[in-house]
Parts: structure tokens; C-alpha cells; sequence
């Protein structure tokens, strides 16, 4: 049996390949989401101020939790607008 | 002993002594009713992301303060409600980890607060080179081939040396045109 060090392949097969989404806040040890930063938040709402999915930020459902009620409370105090066009 | 964080906007259209005032009785409020003033903080005029009361700016104030109950807090948000002068208002439970949020956020341990030091925020992540060895393996497929093609009319080009210095540039086509002269 040939191991895949001897398979030769056409083309490279590492190219295309995803890199692993991660949780940001497991990584970096981030404990708390301030809802009064909404620079930060900026990054997980779309340009439309909608809530991005777990699918596309990455974050753990613990955080993504957290995320979401502090983009409620910044919406709240008009740090982040509700409905938004070309936002970003 | 819990503790609360109050956010509230003032509106703009006041004088600076009365929207001063304004964050004043609320604070006093709160120490009145029991409560201890953890810090107080104005974060100044704000552009809103969307108009309140048709004002599209307000300033921002943030106390944050510890009571045994909450049961003050209801009190003091129908005040809220009640004064024309807040636009909005946010009471907020802290846990321990938006306590130590906020202290070091004072102590200047987390990120951009005012101003100055902007360019600690994340570096970004290194970028891999895999354009490199394209761009080394090109230049190696090319060199080789360049001399090859140019001892070979060099010897057969002798008289002219006009002609030499064009094979170096463009190794492939002139060659033939030179071996081409040299026999008619």
C-alpha cells in the first residue's frame, strides 16, 4: 500500500482547504462582553446591524449568548443601531 | 451586597451646569437609598446610531454602584421615566467578571480607553508566504534556460556583438534569426 507521503497529486491538496473557525473569547480568555463598546461588537453584526450566526463568528453558544444580549443592550442605548443600511 | 451598573443619556439641548445636575441627583439618589458609589464615569457626547426624541446626540453617563437589594432600583428607574431630561437609561446586574471588567478597565489594563495607545489592539495574524516559493521556482526555471541559449549563437555570432547583447534580453527568438544570417 503506497502511505500518502508517496501519492503524488496533481495539484496541491492543502490549497482551498478552510482554516478551523474558533471561539475567540475560549481562546483569549475573554469572560466578559461590554455593552457599552460597540467598536467591538461592530464584529459581530452584518452591514445590515443584524446578529451574525455562530456558523460564521465561531464563537461558542456560551459567548455567542453573551454577544447577543450585549448587542441587545447596545441597540438599547443607541450605541449600535437596530436596522441599519451600509453599515461598516 | 449586589452590584449594578446604570447607563443613562441625558439630553444634549441642556447647559452644561444642568445635565452636570442632572447626573448628580441620580447619583445622589442612589447613595441616599443605601447604595455606595463604586465610580462614576461621564462618557461624554455621543453621535446616537438612531434619533430619540429627535435629538440624534446625547451624553452618556455610567455609575456603577453596590446595594444589599435591588429593590431601589425600581424607584429609581420610574424617576427616570419620569424626568424629561433622560433619554434613555440601562440598569444592568454586574457578575464578578464584569466587576473585574470594569476595574481594570479604570486601571487602564484593558484596551483603548481614552485616546492614547490605539496601536496595542491585536496584531493581525501573520501572513503565511506560499507566494514565495512560486515566485523562487519561477525565476530558477527561467535563469537556467537563459544561458544555455546564448553560448550557443555567441561562437557562431563573432562579428557581431550588437546582436550578442540582444540574445542576453530575449534569449529564445533571436537565436534563430542570428543562426539564420550567419548561414546566407
Amino acid at each position: 500500500m503506497a502511505t500518502r507521503d508517496e501519492i503524488k497529486f496533481l495539484s496541491n491538496p492543502n490549497i482551498g482547504g478552510q482554516r478551523k473557525k474558533y471561539c475567540r473569547f475560549k481562546k483569549f480568555g475573554i469572560k466578559h462582553i461590554d455593552y457599552k463598546d460597540p467598536d467591538f461588537l461592530l464584529q459581530f453584526i452584518n452591514d445590515q446591524g443584524k446578529i451574525l450566526p455562530r456558523r460564521i463568528t465561531g464563537n461558542s453558544l456560551k459567548y455567542q449568548k453573551k454577544v447577543a444580549i450585549a448587542i441587545k443592550r447596545a441597540r438599547h442605548l443607541s450605541l449600535l443601531p437596530y436596522v441599519a443600511d451600509l453599515l461598516k | 451586597m449586589r452590584q449594578y451598573e446604570v447607563t443613562f443619556i441625558v439630553d444634549p439641548v441642556l447647559s452644561g451646569d444642568e445635565i452636570k445636575k442632572t447626573a448628580k441627583t441620580y447619583n445622589d439618589m442612589i447613595s441616599k437609598s443605601g447604595g455606595k458609589i463604586v465610580n462614576e464615569d461621564n462618557l461624554g457626547l455621543k453621535q446616537l446610531a438612531y434619533p430619540i426624541n429627535k435629538r440624534s446626540s446625547g451624553i452618556y453617563y455610567c455609575t456603577e454602584f453596590q446595594v444589599e437589594s435591588g429593590e431601589m432600583i425600581a424607584g429609581m428607574e420610574l424617576a427616570f421615566r419620569r424626568d424629561e431630561r433622560i433619554m434613555r437609561f440601562l440598569t444592568v446586574h454586574l457578575d464578578k467578571y464584569g466587576i473585574k471588567y470594569n476595574e481594570d478597565k479604570r486601571n487602564g489594563l484593558i484596551g483603548t480607553k481614552k485616546k492614547n495607545d490605539k496601536d496595542e489592539v491585536k496584531p493581525d495574524p501573520s501572513k503565511k508566504p506560499p507566494y514565495k516559493d512560486k515566485k523562487k521556482a519561477a525565476p530558477r526555471a527561467a535563469t537556467p534556460a537563459a544561458p544555455a541559449t546564448t553560448p550557443a549563437p555567441a561562437p557562431v555570432a563573432a562579428a557581431a556583438p550588437v546582436v550578442a547583447t540582444e540574445t542576453v534580453t530575449a534569449p529564445e527568438p533571436t537565436p534563430v534569426a542570428n543562426v539564420k544570417s550567419e548561414e546566407e
